[in-house]
């Protein structure tokens, strides 16, 4: 298991190298210049120009900046915001919680109805069951986020009233962040109603964020069931008189867990990148809203710093779907 | 069973209970549209950053009326100007007390050593604090204050003299700029003196009606009412920014009561705001204009018949209809309506395709190509350029004029734009910063901005001698004079095809009173109160 995981790790660091130039060079590539944008309308003189070019290091060259950048990633140290003027670090690290607290909410969510209808799908496989299912998971799939966030805020908070438009917790509460998770800190806050308000502020941007994943995983669970409901050993498993809960539950399940498990890390990418539009809807405060606008101000020690951070995290977590898949059928790890 | 008088007590215990809210301390809920860059307005450029610090937090010697342009006193109660001009004496407002917070609490009141403070730390590449934040001042600098500039001095604790290079009657305008706002010196010893000098700009201490109680990136930020304010304590207790990116949420919010001003609405969500009865929808024009520059350095565009058939080849009602949706109204002054000065007898070219016909060949131009070029931006003075310029490119079709509509990413454009040599015509505008006619007239149609913000690159004589005679000219109505002059020697010449002023509308919940539209785009929620 050791080697197995030393072999992964190995991957990983021309990764991580891949992941920082093409970080550092991509918001270099875009055109348009952060001191021009800066000035706006205004406009910047070029003495002043120059000026600034020499203040955020600019002038140097491409080459040195790059190795800072990356010497600097690799103490931690991810520079200070253009825009904002503080850690680019800090900032990612304020904003993040929001982002996996709202993400693992969705991810929840995503598996508790998708696996379930995805395996009953394909057990009741040509019931209408089973085309209910697949038609509401297409649906689901093809849903544009944005269109999507605004029908069910204007139906659930605008005509309904049922739960709030937007935010993380009603105004009516204030206390220091201590974890970053509201969830947690409304809990730690020990403010009456506060944890109430967290949580049905969570309802519809994790309903949001959580459909594609669903749809997919329904998708992805009633093939994986069907493939291994038609194998051998399950024929068996019937000849020999097991209860069908058992045969799925047990034998089947298992087998094609190793794919779902596949679309589970897969979806974390994903679920980053619909956070980005789930963020905006909503006015959550996470790092995909913070990644979009500090590329439109072309702020590059944000979006360098944020990217790095991103891809590290997708990388972890990929890594540890390849352990799972290990634990879950140990041929792979030979 | 509920007996009568249980049910009158039962009634009674009701309406004090619905009407405990009257007691308790009123909060006013804003649904703003991002997050301020901090709280130091001396560091940054938008009015977002405006709308969280320097018109809540902060004061300047002088402001503007709310709602208006004019200039008022505020931390400074008078000022003389030298007869030369150059040199501006503030007296400063006694009794005014600073923010009391967690890390600070002031021991004396505010004096000139703030004012030498705020002003010098932009100013002086070697004050301590010069460097502090990443030290980039770009309004202090875009408004050319270091050249401006020549000694601050302080006269003694309650007077502060401003020595200028040259005489500068806008220079009271930009004093009102949020650049100009005033900081605590006494808290920015402190906070050297512990090693946290960034603290300054982060937890700011300021003498305006609100004081900053906490934030969190995208999603609040809270205020409440300054106790001690000079002007007396705001009629709400707090203030809240409910940092809310999308304007179809923010109206769903406005909507369900969740906060009760908002900013920036969809142009398509307008007719139902008009309608709903919780909201009143409140409009002002905003101080701006769009406007498309012709480069007069460039043949055939040298020539006033070529640029004003150009003009009058344009239908701008049909502009205003299909680009603004009706949020917008016809500019023929290079200055919004609701600048001072602003001539309102000038006549704009008609719209006139035949006599624009007639105009291009008594000019001698005949099967005339060029371009348009199309911002890649939306703005308040053009929120759909590249609309725009397809009406144009229709319009100048029709008199024979082959144009081509061209754009490049917002920095290029910029950029470029200013070249003297530019091929084509450019589609752009501007943001009044002070309500000062000089910060549109001679920014914008200087001959010291040719190649650079006058895009028209228009140096005309006449024109700029009125300019630079009412730079210096202290008295209003003579300076007003000036301008109008001036915005007539803009019109016969018609450097620009002055396109649009934009309409602001502002949407605020019924029960909120006193509300008033900033024409320089911000919320100011100081006079403001909740019914």
């Amino acid at each position: 298991m050791i080697r197995f995981f030393l072999t992964k790790l190995d991957l990983l660091i021309p990764t991580f190298i891949g992941v920082t130039i093409v970080a550092f060079g991509f918001i270099r590539l875009l055109p348009g210049d952060p001191i021009l944008l800066l000035g706006g309308e205004r406009g910047v003189s070029p003495e002043r120009y120059a000026e600034l070019q020499h203040q955020l290091g600019f002038d140097r060259h491409i080459i040195v900046q790059y190795f800072d950048f990356l010497t600097g990633v690799l103490q931690g140290d991810l520079g200070t915001s253009f825009s904002t003027k503080q850690p680019v670090m800090e900032e990612f690290l304020t904003l993040f919680p929001a982002t996996v607290e709202l993400s693992i909410c969705a991810m929840i969510f995503a598996t508790l109805i998708g696996l379930p209808a995805g395996i009953l799908a394909a057990v009741k496989r040509g019931t209408a069951y089973d085309h209910t299912v697949m038609g509401i998971s297409l649906t689901g799939y093809s849903m544009p986020i944005f269109w999507w966030g605004l029908l069910l805020i204007i139906l659930f908070s605008g005509m309904l009233g049922w739960t709030p438009v937007s935010g993380r917790i009603s105004f009516m509460f204030f206390f220091e962040p201590v974890t970053g998770f509201m969830l947690i800190d409304s809990l730690l806050s020990g403010q009456e109603g506060a944890f109430r308000s967290a949580v049905s502020h969570l309802i519809l941007p994790t309903i949001v964020l959580g459909t594609i994943p669903m749809a997919v995983i329904a998708r992805q669970t009633r093939s994986a069931m069907l493939e291994v409901l038609g194998e051998d050993y399950i024929r068996t498993a019937r000849a020999k008189g097991l209860s069908p809960a058992r045969i799925i539950g047990l034998h089947a399940l298992r087998n094609a867990l190793i794919t779902v498990i596949t679309v589970f890390g897969l979806q974390v990418g994903v679920l980053l990148a619909g956070a980005i539009l789930t963020e905006t809807i909503f006015s959550w405060p996470g790092v995909g809203k913070w990644i979009v606008d500090s590329i439109f101000r072309r702020d590059y020690q944000s979006v360098q710093g944020g990217l790095v951070l991103i891809a590290c995290i997708v990388m972890v977590v990929n890594l540890l779907v390849d352990l799972t898949y290990g634990i879950v059928n140990p041929r792979i790890r030979r | 069973m509920i007996n009568k008088a249980g049910a009158f007590a039962l009634g009674l215990t009701m309406a004090a209970v619905l009407s405990a809210p009257a007691f308790a301390a009123k909060t006013l809920v804003f649904c703003s549209e991002g997050s301020p860059s901090g709280f130091n307005p001396q560091l940054y450029t938008d009015g977002t950053t405006f709308d969280a610090s320097s018109r809540q937090i902060y004061n300047g010697l002088v402001e503007f009326e709310r709602g208006t342009t004019k200039t008022r006193p505020s931390l400074a109660t008078k000022w003389d100007v030298s007869d030369d001009g150059k040199e501006y004496t503030f007296h400063l407002r006694s009794g005014v007390k600073f923010h009391t917070t967690k890390t600070f609490t002031p021991s004396r009141d505010f004096n000139a050593d703030d004012v030498m403070f705020s002003f010098r730390r932009q100013w002086d590449k070697n004050h301590p604090y010069h460097k502090v934040s990443g030290g980039t001042y770009e309004y202090f600098n875009g408004m050319s204050m270091p050249k401006l500039i020549k000694d601050i001095v302080k006269v003694d604790d309650m007077t502060v003299k401003f020595v200028l290079n040259r005489p500068e009657a806008p220079f009271i305008a930009n004093m009102g700029m949020d650049f100009a706002r005033v900081l605590s010196a006494e808290y920015a010893d402190a906070m050297a003196k512990a090693g946290t000098m960034e603290k300054v700009d982060l937890e700011p201490v300021g003498t305006g009606p609100f004081q900053l109680v906490g934030y969190q990136k995208d999603a609040f930020i809270r205020f409440k009412a300054h106790p001690d304010y000079w002007e007396g304590k705001a009629p709400i207790d707090n203030l809240v920014f409910a940092i809310t990116k999308d304007a179809s949420v923010r109206y769903q919010k406005l909507k369900a009561g969740e906060c009760h001003v908002m900013t920036y609405p969809n142009p398509a969500d307008l007719d139902a705001m008009a309608k709903d009865p919780a909201v009143n929808l409140l409009s002002q024009e905003g101080l701006n204009v769009g406007y498309l520059a012709y480069n007069t350095m460039m043949k055939p565009f040298d020539d006033v018949r070529v640029r004003k058939a150009l003009n009058m080849a344009v239908n701008k009602k049909a502009i205003i209809d299909a680009v603004f949706q009706g949020a917008g109204k016809i500019a023929k002054n290079p200055i919004p309506p609701t600048i001072w000065s602003y001539n309102e007898a000038t006549v704009d070219d008609p719209y006139d395709p035949e006599a624009a016909k007639k105009l291009l060949a008594e000019a001698g131009v005949k099967d005339l190509k060029t371009s348009i070029w199309a911002m890649p931006v939306q703005r308040p003075y053009n929120p759909n350029a590249r609309r725009m310029a397809e009406l144009i490119q229709a319009d100048w079709a029709k008199v024979g004029v082959k144009a081509e509509i061209v754009s490049f990413e917002w920095g290029e454009y910029l950029k470029r734009s200013k070249d003297k040599k530019r091929d084509g015509n450019v589609l752009l505008g501007w943001t009044g910063d002070n309500g000062d006619p000089d910060n549109f007239l001679a920014v914008l149609l200087g001959c010291d901005g040719v190649g650079g913000s006058n895009r028209a690159n228009w140096c005309y004589k006449p024109f700029e001698d009125l300019i630079q005679k009412a730079k210096i000219v202290s008295d209003i109505a003579e300076r007003t004079k000036l301008y109008e002059k001036a915005q007539i020697a803009f019109k016969e010449q018609a450097p620009w095809l002055t396109v649009a002023h934009s309409v602001v509308f502002k949407p605020v919940r019924k029960e909120v009173k006193d509300f008033k539209i900033d024409p320089f785009g911000g919320h100011i929620f100081y006079g403001v109160d909740l019914q």
